[in-house]
Protein backbone atom coordinates (compact mmCIF):
# COMPACT_ATOMS: atom_id res chain seq x y z
CA UNK A 1 0.00 0.00 0.00
CA UNK A 2 0.93 3.66 -0.69
CA UNK A 3 1.64 4.39 3.13
CA UNK A 4 3.83 2.03 3.68
CA UNK A 5 6.30 3.77 1.55
CA UNK A 6 8.51 6.61 2.83
CA UNK A 7 7.82 10.31 2.19
CA UNK A 8 10.98 10.96 -0.15
CA UNK A 9 9.56 8.25 -2.30
CA UNK A 10 5.89 9.23 -2.46
CA UNK A 11 6.77 13.06 -3.24
CA UNK A 12 9.38 12.07 -5.99
CA UNK A 13 6.30 9.65 -7.61
CA UNK A 14 3.60 12.51 -6.77
CA UNK A 15 5.67 14.87 -8.79
CA UNK A 16 6.56 12.38 -11.42
CA UNK A 17 2.70 12.36 -11.78
CA UNK A 18 3.28 8.10 -11.26
CA UNK A 19 0.55 8.20 -8.45
CA UNK A 20 -1.75 10.86 -7.78
CA UNK A 21 -2.63 12.71 -4.03
CA UNK A 22 -6.14 11.99 -4.80
CA UNK A 23 -4.99 8.12 -5.14
CA UNK A 24 -3.32 8.18 -1.86
CA UNK A 25 -5.53 10.26 0.46
CA UNK A 26 -8.40 7.48 -1.17
CA UNK A 27 -6.57 4.78 0.30
CA UNK A 28 -6.12 5.98 3.46
CA UNK A 29 -9.94 6.76 3.92
CA UNK A 30 -10.39 3.15 2.57
CA UNK A 31 -8.13 1.84 5.47
CA UNK A 32 -9.62 3.81 7.71
CA UNK A 33 -12.95 3.02 7.08
CA UNK A 34 -12.21 -0.85 6.82
CA UNK A 35 -10.16 -0.97 10.22
CA UNK A 36 -10.60 2.29 12.72
CA UNK A 37 -13.80 1.05 14.06
CA UNK A 38 -11.72 -1.39 15.64
CA UNK A 39 -8.95 0.89 16.27
CA UNK A 40 -10.79 3.79 17.42
CA UNK A 41 -8.01 6.57 16.58
CA UNK A 42 -9.76 9.18 15.26
CA UNK A 43 -11.89 11.53 17.07
CA UNK A 44 -13.30 13.20 13.93
CA UNK A 45 -12.54 12.14 10.50
CA UNK A 46 -12.16 15.02 8.77
CA UNK A 47 -15.27 14.65 5.46
CA UNK A 48 -13.27 12.71 2.75
CA UNK A 49 -15.31 14.85 0.05
CA UNK A 50 -13.30 17.52 1.24
CA UNK A 51 -9.88 15.78 1.38
CA UNK A 52 -10.31 14.57 -1.76
CA UNK A 53 -11.17 18.06 -3.40
CA UNK A 54 -8.31 19.24 -1.77
CA UNK A 55 -6.17 16.51 -3.19
CA UNK A 56 -7.39 17.06 -6.41
CA UNK A 57 -6.71 20.57 -6.15
CA UNK A 58 -2.93 19.85 -4.85
CA UNK A 59 -2.86 17.37 -7.80
CA UNK A 60 -4.11 19.96 -10.03
CA UNK A 61 -1.50 22.54 -9.07
CA UNK A 62 1.85 20.67 -8.52
CA UNK A 63 4.00 22.91 -9.61
CA UNK A 64 2.80 25.58 -7.16
CA UNK A 65 3.41 23.18 -4.40
CA UNK A 66 7.32 22.40 -4.45
CA UNK A 67 7.12 21.12 -0.92
CA UNK A 68 7.62 17.12 -0.40
CA UNK A 69 4.87 17.23 2.13
CA UNK A 70 2.33 18.38 -0.67
CA UNK A 71 -0.37 16.10 -1.23
CA UNK A 72 0.13 13.96 1.29
CA UNK A 73 -2.24 12.83 3.70
CA UNK A 74 -1.46 13.48 8.01
CA UNK A 75 -3.19 13.94 11.00
CA UNK A 76 -3.07 15.53 14.12
CA UNK A 77 -3.53 15.00 17.57
CA UNK A 78 -6.60 16.16 18.87
CA UNK A 79 -4.65 19.41 21.25
CA UNK A 80 -4.40 21.04 17.65
CA UNK A 81 -6.80 23.97 16.86
CA UNK A 82 -7.94 23.33 13.15
CA UNK A 83 -10.44 26.19 11.82
CA UNK A 84 -13.56 24.48 10.63
CA UNK A 85 -12.37 21.22 11.83
CA UNK A 86 -13.61 20.08 15.60
CA UNK A 87 -11.24 20.28 18.61
CA UNK A 88 -12.05 18.45 21.47
CA UNK A 89 -8.68 17.48 23.23
CA UNK A 90 -10.76 14.09 23.90
CA UNK A 91 -12.81 16.17 26.13
CA UNK A 92 -16.24 16.20 26.08
CA UNK A 93 -15.80 19.67 27.62
CA UNK A 94 -14.89 20.95 23.93
CA UNK A 95 -16.77 18.61 22.50
CA UNK A 96 -18.64 20.71 20.13
CA UNK A 97 -15.57 23.06 19.90
CA UNK A 98 -14.85 24.58 16.57
CA UNK A 99 -11.69 26.74 16.61
CA UNK A 100 -11.96 30.31 14.84
CA UNK A 101 -8.28 30.10 13.87
CA UNK A 102 -5.46 27.84 13.67
CA UNK A 103 -2.52 26.60 15.08
CA UNK A 104 0.54 27.74 13.31
CA UNK A 105 1.78 23.77 13.02
CA UNK A 106 -1.65 23.18 11.08
CA UNK A 107 -1.16 26.73 9.13
CA UNK A 108 2.17 25.71 7.99
CA UNK A 109 1.49 22.56 7.01
CA UNK A 110 -1.72 23.74 4.88
CA UNK A 111 0.35 26.21 3.43
CA UNK A 112 2.34 24.06 1.79
CA UNK A 113 -0.54 21.80 0.35
CA UNK A 114 -0.11 18.90 3.34
CA UNK A 115 -4.11 17.39 3.65
CA UNK A 116 -5.30 16.97 7.20
CA UNK A 117 -7.60 14.03 7.45
CA UNK A 118 -8.45 13.63 11.03
CA UNK A 119 -8.05 14.49 14.74
CA UNK A 120 -6.90 12.37 17.02
CA UNK A 121 -7.51 10.53 20.17
CA UNK A 122 -5.88 10.76 23.23
CA UNK A 123 -5.79 11.34 26.54
CA UNK A 124 -8.33 14.05 27.48
CA UNK A 125 -6.33 17.20 27.97
CA UNK A 126 -2.70 15.22 27.88
CA UNK A 127 -3.68 13.27 30.89
CA UNK A 128 -2.19 10.23 30.88
CA UNK A 129 0.01 7.04 29.23
CA UNK A 130 -2.60 5.16 27.59
CA UNK A 131 -5.23 6.70 25.95
CA UNK A 132 -7.68 5.36 28.21
CA UNK A 133 -8.80 8.98 29.68
CA UNK A 134 -10.41 9.95 27.20
CA UNK A 135 -13.84 10.66 26.38
CA UNK A 136 -14.21 9.19 23.02
CA UNK A 137 -13.28 5.48 24.11
CA UNK A 138 -10.08 3.90 24.37
CA UNK A 139 -7.42 3.54 21.29
CA UNK A 140 -6.75 0.27 20.91
CA UNK A 141 -3.21 -0.59 20.35
CA UNK A 142 -2.99 -2.44 16.34
CA UNK A 143 -0.42 -4.93 17.51
CA UNK A 144 -2.68 -6.51 20.68
CA UNK A 145 -6.27 -5.36 21.01
CA UNK A 146 -6.17 -5.64 24.17
CA UNK A 147 -3.06 -3.42 25.01
CA UNK A 148 -3.79 0.52 24.92
CA UNK A 149 -2.12 1.85 22.26
CA UNK A 150 0.20 4.51 24.74
CA UNK A 151 -0.55 8.16 25.21
CA UNK A 152 -1.43 10.65 25.53
CA UNK A 153 -0.93 10.55 21.60
CA UNK A 154 -2.39 7.11 21.15
CA UNK A 155 -4.38 8.21 18.42
CA UNK A 156 -1.81 9.19 16.17
CA UNK A 157 0.38 6.85 16.56
CA UNK A 158 -1.94 4.11 16.32
CA UNK A 159 -3.31 5.46 12.85
CA UNK A 160 0.46 5.66 11.76
CA UNK A 161 1.35 2.16 12.48
CA UNK A 162 -2.12 0.90 11.07
CA UNK A 163 -1.23 3.15 7.98
CA UNK A 164 -3.97 5.48 8.02
CA UNK A 165 -2.15 8.22 7.01
CA UNK A 166 1.40 9.10 6.24
CA UNK A 167 2.32 11.00 9.13
CA UNK A 168 0.95 12.74 12.79
CA UNK A 169 1.69 15.64 14.20
CA UNK A 170 1.81 14.95 18.38
CA UNK A 171 2.28 16.90 20.99
CA UNK A 172 4.71 15.91 24.03
CA UNK A 173 5.09 17.30 27.75
CA UNK A 174 6.53 14.17 29.42
CA UNK A 175 6.13 11.48 26.77
CA UNK A 176 2.95 11.65 24.82
CA UNK A 177 4.93 11.59 21.39
CA UNK A 178 6.99 8.86 22.01
CA UNK A 179 5.77 6.32 24.84
CA UNK A 180 2.91 5.95 22.38
CA UNK A 181 5.86 5.59 19.53
CA UNK A 182 7.18 3.21 21.22
CA UNK A 183 3.79 0.70 21.65
CA UNK A 184 2.87 1.07 18.29
CA UNK A 185 6.51 0.33 16.63
CA UNK A 186 6.78 4.32 14.34
CA UNK A 187 9.17 6.74 15.08
CA UNK A 188 8.66 10.31 16.57
CA UNK A 189 10.45 13.72 17.45
CA UNK A 190 10.31 15.11 20.73
CA UNK A 191 11.85 18.85 19.60
CA UNK A 192 13.74 20.75 21.88
CA UNK A 193 11.23 23.56 23.73
CA UNK A 194 10.81 26.04 21.88
CA UNK A 195 11.80 24.54 18.27
CA UNK A 196 8.27 24.26 17.18
CA UNK A 197 5.26 26.69 18.01
CA UNK A 198 2.95 26.31 20.55
CA UNK A 199 0.51 28.59 19.18
CA UNK A 200 -3.08 26.92 18.73
CA UNK A 201 -1.99 23.80 20.50
CA UNK A 202 -4.12 23.20 23.65
CA UNK A 203 -1.85 23.93 26.54
CA UNK A 204 -1.11 21.18 29.77
CA UNK A 205 2.20 22.23 31.26
CA UNK A 206 3.56 25.13 29.33
CA UNK A 207 6.85 25.45 30.30
CA UNK A 208 7.07 21.19 29.15
CA UNK A 209 4.69 21.19 26.19
CA UNK A 210 6.45 20.50 22.82
CA UNK A 211 5.15 19.50 19.14
CA UNK A 212 6.70 17.37 17.07
CA UNK A 213 6.45 15.09 14.06
CA UNK A 214 5.50 11.45 14.18
CA UNK A 215 5.94 8.77 11.33
CA UNK A 216 7.59 5.65 9.94
CA UNK A 217 11.09 6.66 10.10
CA UNK A 218 13.81 9.42 11.09
CA UNK A 219 13.87 10.44 7.58
CA UNK A 220 10.36 11.29 7.63
CA UNK A 221 10.25 13.08 10.50
CA UNK A 222 13.10 15.43 9.33
CA UNK A 223 10.80 16.03 6.41
CA UNK A 224 8.07 17.03 8.67
CA UNK A 225 10.06 19.15 11.07
CA UNK A 226 11.57 21.01 8.34
CA UNK A 227 8.15 22.16 7.43
CA UNK A 228 7.11 23.00 10.66
CA UNK A 229 10.02 24.41 13.03
CA UNK A 230 11.18 27.64 13.65
CA UNK A 231 10.27 30.99 14.98
CA UNK A 232 7.06 32.01 14.84
CA UNK A 233 6.01 35.80 16.81
CA UNK A 234 2.39 34.23 17.97
CA UNK A 235 4.75 32.34 20.37
CA UNK A 236 6.87 34.49 22.71
CA UNK A 237 8.68 31.09 23.79
CA UNK A 238 9.23 29.85 20.50
CA UNK A 239 13.44 30.37 19.72
CA UNK A 240 15.01 32.50 17.15
CA UNK A 241 17.47 30.27 16.22
CA UNK A 242 17.74 29.64 12.60
CA UNK A 243 16.36 26.00 11.51
CA UNK A 244 19.20 24.05 10.19
CA UNK A 245 18.37 21.59 7.12
CA UNK A 246 17.06 18.00 8.69
CA UNK A 247 16.63 16.06 5.63
CA UNK A 248 20.70 16.78 4.74
CA UNK A 249 21.56 15.78 7.93
CA UNK A 250 20.20 12.80 7.80
CA UNK A 251 22.81 11.26 5.90
CA UNK A 252 25.63 12.83 8.14
CA UNK A 253 28.11 10.26 9.42
CA UNK A 254 27.84 8.59 12.79
CA UNK A 255 31.32 7.57 13.03
CA UNK A 256 33.19 8.51 16.28
CA UNK A 257 29.80 10.22 17.66
CA UNK A 258 29.43 9.61 21.25
CA UNK A 259 26.86 7.93 23.12
CA UNK A 260 26.46 7.67 27.04
CA UNK A 261 24.85 4.69 28.27
CA UNK A 262 23.09 6.05 31.83
CA UNK A 263 23.64 2.34 33.85
CA UNK A 264 20.85 3.36 36.30
CA UNK A 265 18.12 3.44 33.26
CA UNK A 266 18.44 -0.11 32.88
CA UNK A 267 18.04 -1.60 36.54
CA UNK A 268 15.00 -3.45 37.57
CA UNK A 269 12.85 -0.98 36.96
CA UNK A 270 12.68 -1.75 33.03
CA UNK A 271 11.40 -4.62 31.44
CA UNK A 272 14.07 -7.06 30.48
CA UNK A 273 12.52 -7.47 26.87
CA UNK A 274 13.18 -4.17 26.37
CA UNK A 275 16.65 -4.15 28.30
CA UNK A 276 17.81 -7.04 26.07
CA UNK A 277 16.48 -5.04 22.58
CA UNK A 278 18.54 -2.00 23.44
CA UNK A 279 21.78 -3.91 24.42
CA UNK A 280 21.36 -4.94 20.62
CA UNK A 281 20.84 -1.57 19.67
CA UNK A 282 24.14 -0.24 21.45
CA UNK A 283 26.03 -3.03 19.83
CA UNK A 284 24.30 -1.81 16.67
CA UNK A 285 25.47 1.86 16.82
CA UNK A 286 29.09 0.48 17.93
CA UNK A 287 29.09 -1.44 15.10
CA UNK A 288 28.30 1.71 12.62
CA UNK A 289 31.39 3.47 14.22
CA UNK A 290 29.78 5.23 17.05
CA UNK A 291 31.17 5.06 20.75
CA UNK A 292 29.30 3.85 23.08
CA UNK A 293 30.24 4.44 27.15
CA UNK A 294 28.39 3.77 30.69
CA UNK A 295 27.58 6.52 32.69
CA UNK A 296 25.74 7.84 35.67
CA UNK A 297 22.91 9.58 35.61
CA UNK A 298 21.90 9.40 39.44
CA UNK A 299 19.08 11.79 39.48
CA UNK A 300 16.64 9.52 37.73
CA UNK A 301 14.50 8.61 40.66
CA UNK A 302 13.50 12.51 40.85
CA UNK A 303 12.57 12.88 37.45
CA UNK A 304 8.50 11.33 38.01
CA UNK A 305 8.07 13.86 41.10
CA UNK A 306 9.48 16.93 39.85
CA UNK A 307 6.95 16.57 36.49
CA UNK A 308 4.19 15.50 38.57
CA UNK A 309 4.23 18.84 40.45
CA UNK A 310 5.24 20.67 37.69
CA UNK A 311 3.05 19.43 35.61
CA UNK A 312 -0.14 19.13 37.23
CA UNK A 313 0.30 22.61 39.00
CA UNK A 314 0.69 24.17 35.40
CA UNK A 315 -2.52 22.65 34.31
CA UNK A 316 -4.33 23.52 36.65
CA UNK A 317 -3.58 26.59 36.24
CA UNK A 318 -4.04 26.33 31.76
CA UNK A 319 -7.28 25.04 32.67
CA UNK A 320 -8.56 27.26 34.60
CA UNK A 321 -10.12 28.99 31.51
CA UNK A 322 -12.27 26.15 30.62
CA UNK A 323 -15.80 27.50 32.90
CA UNK A 324 -17.91 26.83 29.54
CA UNK A 325 -18.33 30.60 29.10
CA UNK A 326 -16.95 31.73 25.99
CA UNK A 327 -16.51 27.88 24.73
CA UNK A 328 -17.15 24.25 25.72
CA UNK A 329 -19.04 22.51 28.71
CA UNK A 330 -18.72 23.18 32.40
CA UNK A 331 -15.98 21.93 34.95
CA UNK A 332 -17.66 19.06 35.67
CA UNK A 333 -17.01 17.11 32.52
CA UNK A 334 -12.87 16.79 33.31
CA UNK A 335 -12.20 13.00 33.62
CA UNK A 336 -11.24 11.60 37.29
CA UNK A 337 -7.32 11.69 35.96
CA UNK A 338 -8.50 15.35 35.15
CA UNK A 339 -9.47 16.13 38.24
CA UNK A 340 -6.80 14.48 40.22
CA UNK A 341 -3.96 16.36 38.09
CA UNK A 342 -5.91 19.85 38.69
CA UNK A 343 -6.27 19.00 42.02
CA UNK A 344 -3.10 18.30 42.66
CA UNK A 345 -1.59 21.14 41.02
CA UNK A 346 -3.86 23.10 43.46
CA UNK A 347 -2.78 22.13 46.23
CA UNK A 348 0.96 22.51 45.14
CA UNK A 349 0.35 26.31 44.40
CA UNK A 350 -1.90 27.34 47.24
CA UNK A 351 -1.07 29.17 49.70
CA UNK A 352 2.06 28.20 52.19
CA UNK A 353 3.20 24.84 50.06
CA UNK A 354 4.33 26.48 46.66
CA UNK A 355 7.85 27.11 48.16
CA UNK A 356 7.70 23.53 49.63
CA UNK A 357 6.30 22.01 46.28
CA UNK A 358 6.13 24.11 42.86
CA UNK A 359 9.77 26.33 43.72
CA UNK A 360 11.02 22.58 44.94
CA UNK A 361 10.56 21.17 42.07
CA UNK A 362 11.98 23.90 40.30
CA UNK A 363 15.37 23.92 41.97
CA UNK A 364 15.75 20.12 41.03
CA UNK A 365 14.61 20.91 37.82
CA UNK A 366 17.79 23.11 37.70
CA UNK A 367 19.52 20.02 39.42
CA UNK A 368 18.49 18.16 36.09
CA UNK A 369 19.80 20.74 33.84
CA UNK A 370 23.37 21.03 35.45
CA UNK A 371 23.14 17.13 35.16
CA UNK A 372 22.05 16.80 31.30
CA UNK A 373 24.52 20.11 30.46
CA UNK A 374 27.67 18.09 31.77
CA UNK A 375 26.98 15.05 30.23
CA UNK A 376 25.33 16.27 26.90
CA UNK A 377 28.93 18.77 26.88
CA UNK A 378 30.71 15.61 26.84
CA UNK A 379 28.81 13.39 24.25
CA UNK A 380 26.42 13.67 21.39
CA UNK A 381 23.75 11.87 22.89
CA UNK A 382 21.84 9.78 25.75
CA UNK A 383 20.33 5.83 25.06
CA UNK A 384 17.51 5.37 27.07
CA UNK A 385 14.51 3.19 26.60
CA UNK A 386 11.32 5.22 26.20
CA UNK A 387 9.09 3.31 28.55
CA UNK A 388 9.77 0.86 31.67
CA UNK A 389 6.76 -1.07 30.63
CA UNK A 390 5.25 -3.35 27.76
CA UNK A 391 2.14 -2.15 26.04
CA UNK A 392 -0.38 -1.67 28.86
CA UNK A 393 -3.23 -3.85 29.23
CA UNK A 394 -6.60 -2.12 29.60
CA UNK A 395 -7.20 -0.74 32.93
CA UNK A 396 -3.87 -1.65 34.10
CA UNK A 397 -2.84 2.21 34.53
CA UNK A 398 -6.02 3.78 35.77
CA UNK A 399 -7.15 4.46 39.20
CA UNK A 400 -3.64 3.68 40.06
CA UNK A 401 -2.10 7.19 39.88
CA UNK A 402 1.86 5.89 41.35
CA UNK A 403 1.76 3.00 38.66
CA UNK A 404 0.16 6.02 36.08
CA UNK A 405 3.52 7.75 36.84
CA UNK A 406 5.92 5.43 36.41
CA UNK A 407 5.46 4.47 33.14
CA UNK A 408 6.75 8.05 32.56
CA UNK A 409 10.19 7.07 34.27
CA UNK A 410 11.63 7.66 31.04
CA UNK A 411 10.15 10.49 29.06
CA UNK A 412 9.31 12.88 31.71
CA UNK A 413 13.18 14.01 32.45
CA UNK A 414 13.74 15.30 29.00
CA UNK A 415 10.58 17.91 29.02
CA UNK A 416 12.06 18.55 32.55
CA UNK A 417 15.24 19.73 31.12
CA UNK A 418 13.58 20.85 27.27
CA UNK A 419 16.05 18.41 25.34
CA UNK A 420 15.05 16.54 22.02
CA UNK A 421 14.94 12.88 21.96
CA UNK A 422 13.81 10.76 18.79
CA UNK A 423 11.90 7.54 19.70
CA UNK A 424 12.76 4.72 17.34
CA UNK A 425 11.47 1.31 17.27
CA UNK A 426 14.18 -1.09 18.58
CA UNK A 427 12.41 -4.76 18.42
CA UNK A 428 9.67 -6.90 18.97
CA UNK A 429 8.88 -9.44 22.20
CA UNK A 430 8.32 -13.05 21.39
CA UNK A 431 4.83 -11.83 21.64
CA UNK A 432 5.25 -9.85 18.87
CA UNK A 433 4.75 -6.50 20.74
CA UNK A 434 6.75 -3.40 19.36
CA UNK A 435 9.66 -1.99 21.38
CA UNK A 436 11.23 1.36 21.59
CA UNK A 437 14.17 3.13 22.46
CA UNK A 438 15.00 6.81 22.23
CA UNK A 439 18.27 8.82 21.22
CA UNK A 440 18.55 12.42 23.54
CA UNK A 441 20.54 15.35 22.48
CA UNK A 442 21.46 18.67 23.04
CA UNK A 443 19.81 21.53 22.91
CA UNK A 444 18.78 22.19 19.44
CA UNK A 445 20.91 19.40 17.85
CA UNK A 446 17.83 17.16 16.66
CA UNK A 447 20.23 16.50 13.50
CA UNK A 448 22.24 14.65 15.44
CA UNK A 449 19.87 12.48 16.69
CA UNK A 450 18.34 12.14 12.71
CA UNK A 451 21.91 10.89 11.73
CA UNK A 452 22.30 8.64 14.56
CA UNK A 453 18.44 7.30 13.96
CA UNK A 454 18.64 7.02 10.25
CA UNK A 455 22.46 5.54 10.61
CA UNK A 456 20.43 2.84 12.78
CA UNK A 457 16.92 2.48 10.91
CA UNK A 458 19.41 2.02 7.00
CA UNK A 459 20.67 -1.68 8.96
CA UNK A 460 17.68 -2.62 10.98
CA UNK A 461 13.95 -3.34 9.52
CA UNK A 462 11.89 -2.89 12.80
CA UNK A 463 10.61 0.19 11.55
CA UNK A 464 9.33 -1.41 8.19
CA UNK A 465 7.12 -3.95 9.81
CA UNK A 466 3.44 -3.45 10.09
CA UNK A 467 0.79 -5.23 12.17
CA UNK A 468 -2.29 -6.88 10.36
CA UNK A 469 -5.23 -5.49 10.76
CA UNK A 470 -8.33 -6.86 11.50
CA UNK A 471 -11.78 -5.91 9.71
CA UNK A 472 -14.15 -4.01 11.91
CA UNK B 1 -26.31 19.59 27.50
CA UNK B 2 -27.03 22.07 30.60
CA UNK B 3 -24.85 22.76 33.20
CA UNK B 4 -25.63 24.05 36.26
CA UNK B 5 -24.62 27.76 37.03
CA UNK B 6 -24.71 27.32 41.05
CA UNK B 7 -22.20 24.61 40.75
CA UNK B 8 -20.35 25.67 37.21
CA UNK B 9 -19.77 29.84 37.87
CA UNK B 10 -19.97 30.25 41.84
CA UNK B 11 -18.05 32.96 43.17
CA UNK B 12 -14.71 31.30 44.75
CA UNK B 13 -12.89 34.29 46.13
CA UNK B 14 -15.03 34.16 49.23
CA UNK B 15 -13.17 35.14 52.17
CA UNK B 16 -14.73 32.88 54.45
CA UNK B 17 -13.47 29.61 52.76
CA UNK B 18 -11.81 27.17 55.06
CA UNK B 19 -8.24 27.68 54.95
CA UNK B 20 -6.08 24.64 55.26
CA UNK B 21 -3.14 24.31 57.40
CA UNK B 22 -0.79 26.86 56.46
CA UNK B 23 2.47 25.29 57.32
CA UNK B 24 4.88 23.67 54.62
CA UNK B 25 4.49 20.00 55.05
CA UNK B 26 7.25 17.29 55.24
CA UNK B 27 7.52 13.91 53.51
CA UNK B 28 4.46 12.72 55.91
CA UNK B 29 2.18 15.10 54.59
CA UNK B 30 -1.55 13.85 55.05
CA UNK B 31 -4.14 15.39 52.80
CA UNK B 32 -7.53 15.85 54.70
CA UNK B 33 -10.75 15.44 53.55
CA UNK B 34 -11.06 19.55 54.55
CA UNK B 35 -7.50 20.13 52.58
CA UNK B 36 -9.37 18.43 49.62
CA UNK B 37 -12.87 20.49 49.62
CA UNK B 38 -10.89 23.80 49.96
CA UNK B 39 -9.08 22.83 46.73
CA UNK B 40 -11.66 21.83 45.41
CA UNK B 41 -13.70 25.08 45.63
CA UNK B 42 -10.22 26.99 44.38
CA UNK B 43 -9.82 24.89 41.37
CA UNK B 44 -13.54 25.71 40.79
CA UNK B 45 -14.42 22.06 40.48
CA UNK B 46 -17.65 20.46 41.35
CA UNK B 47 -17.14 17.29 43.49
CA UNK B 48 -19.25 14.54 45.22
CA UNK B 49 -18.48 12.93 49.17
CA UNK B 50 -17.56 10.33 46.84
CA UNK B 51 -15.34 11.76 44.63
CA UNK B 52 -13.69 13.87 47.48
CA UNK B 53 -12.68 10.49 49.45
CA UNK B 54 -11.42 9.29 46.68
CA UNK B 55 -9.36 12.45 45.78
CA UNK B 56 -8.14 12.82 49.42
CA UNK B 57 -6.37 9.34 49.05
CA UNK B 58 -5.34 9.54 45.87
CA UNK B 59 -3.87 13.21 46.12
CA UNK B 60 -2.36 12.26 49.18
CA UNK B 61 -0.77 9.66 47.76
CA UNK B 62 0.68 11.83 44.95
CA UNK B 63 1.58 14.18 47.57
CA UNK B 64 3.54 11.88 49.44
CA UNK B 65 5.27 10.28 46.36
CA UNK B 66 6.56 13.33 45.53
CA UNK B 67 7.30 14.63 48.71
CA UNK B 68 10.81 12.69 48.09
CA UNK B 69 12.10 15.37 46.71
CA UNK B 70 12.82 17.00 50.40
CA UNK B 71 15.65 15.24 50.80
CA UNK B 72 17.48 16.58 48.08
CA UNK B 73 19.76 19.74 49.08
CA UNK B 74 18.82 22.47 46.96
CA UNK B 75 19.64 25.50 49.20
CA UNK B 76 22.22 27.06 46.88
CA UNK B 77 20.13 26.25 43.90
CA UNK B 78 18.41 28.63 41.61
CA UNK B 79 15.10 27.60 40.69
CA UNK B 80 14.50 27.24 36.40
CA UNK B 81 11.29 27.94 35.00
CA UNK B 82 12.41 28.97 30.96
CA UNK B 83 14.72 26.20 29.92
CA UNK B 84 15.69 28.02 26.61
CA UNK B 85 17.05 31.30 28.83
CA UNK B 86 14.07 33.37 27.37
CA UNK B 87 13.49 36.81 29.35
CA UNK B 88 10.74 39.49 29.10
CA UNK B 89 9.69 38.65 25.35
CA UNK B 90 8.06 42.00 24.32
CA UNK B 91 6.23 42.86 20.84
CA UNK B 92 4.82 46.26 19.75
CA UNK B 93 1.60 47.37 21.43
CA UNK B 94 -0.24 47.50 18.09
CA UNK B 95 -3.56 45.86 16.93
CA UNK B 96 -3.25 42.98 14.48
CA UNK B 97 -6.34 43.10 12.23
CA UNK B 98 -5.82 39.75 10.91
CA UNK B 99 -6.40 38.22 13.97
CA UNK B 100 -9.73 40.02 14.94
CA UNK B 101 -12.36 37.81 15.72
CA UNK B 102 -15.71 39.06 14.37
CA UNK B 103 -18.42 39.42 16.75
CA UNK B 104 -19.93 36.17 15.83
CA UNK B 105 -17.13 34.53 15.67
CA UNK B 106 -16.00 35.66 18.82
CA UNK B 107 -19.66 34.44 19.97
CA UNK B 108 -19.97 31.14 17.79
CA UNK B 109 -18.74 28.86 20.75
CA UNK B 110 -20.65 29.97 23.97
CA UNK B 111 -23.11 28.25 24.96
CA UNK B 112 -25.24 31.20 26.34
CA UNK B 113 -25.71 34.71 24.68
CA UNK B 114 -28.01 37.42 24.77
CA UNK B 115 -27.44 40.57 22.33
CA UNK B 116 -24.20 39.51 20.87
CA UNK B 117 -22.71 39.42 24.38
CA UNK B 118 -21.33 36.57 26.45
CA UNK B 119 -23.78 35.63 29.70
CA UNK B 120 -21.96 34.96 32.85
CA UNK B 121 -22.99 33.72 35.97
CA UNK B 122 -23.28 35.63 38.95
CA UNK B 123 -20.35 36.05 41.20
CA UNK B 124 -21.72 38.36 43.67
CA UNK B 125 -23.79 37.12 46.24
CA UNK B 126 -26.92 39.52 47.93
CA UNK B 127 -26.34 40.01 51.33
Amino acid sequence: MLADLPISVLAQKLKRSEITSEQLVAECYDRIEAYDGTINSFITVVDRKKAIERAKFIDAHRETFPSPLAGIPYVMKDAYLTKGVRTTAASKILDAFIAPYSSTVHQKLENVGAILIGKMNMDAWGHGASTENTDYGVTKNPWGSDRSAGGSGGGPAAAIASRFCVFGIGEDTGGSIRNPAAWNNITAMKVTYGRVSRYGAIAYASSLDTMGPTAKTAEDCAFVLEAIAGYDAYDATSSQKPVPSYTKALDKSIKGKKIAFPTEFYGDALDPNIKEAILVARDIFVKEGAEVTDVSLPLLEYGVPVYYILAPSETSSNLGRYDGVRYGNGRDLFTKENMRRIMTGTYALSSGYYDAYYKKAQKVRSLFIKEYEKLLSEYDAILSPVTPIMPSKFGELLDDPIKNMMADLYTVIVNIVGLPSLAIPCGFTKDNLPMGMQLVGAMFDESTLFALGNAYQKVTDWHTRSPNLVNS
Amino acid sequence: MSTSRETNFRYNGSMNASQPNPQPKDAKTVVTRADIDHIATLANLPISDGQSEELTKQVGGTVAYVSQLQSLPTDDVTETSQVTGLENVFREDEIDTSRMFTQEEALANAKNTYNGFFVVGRVLEEK
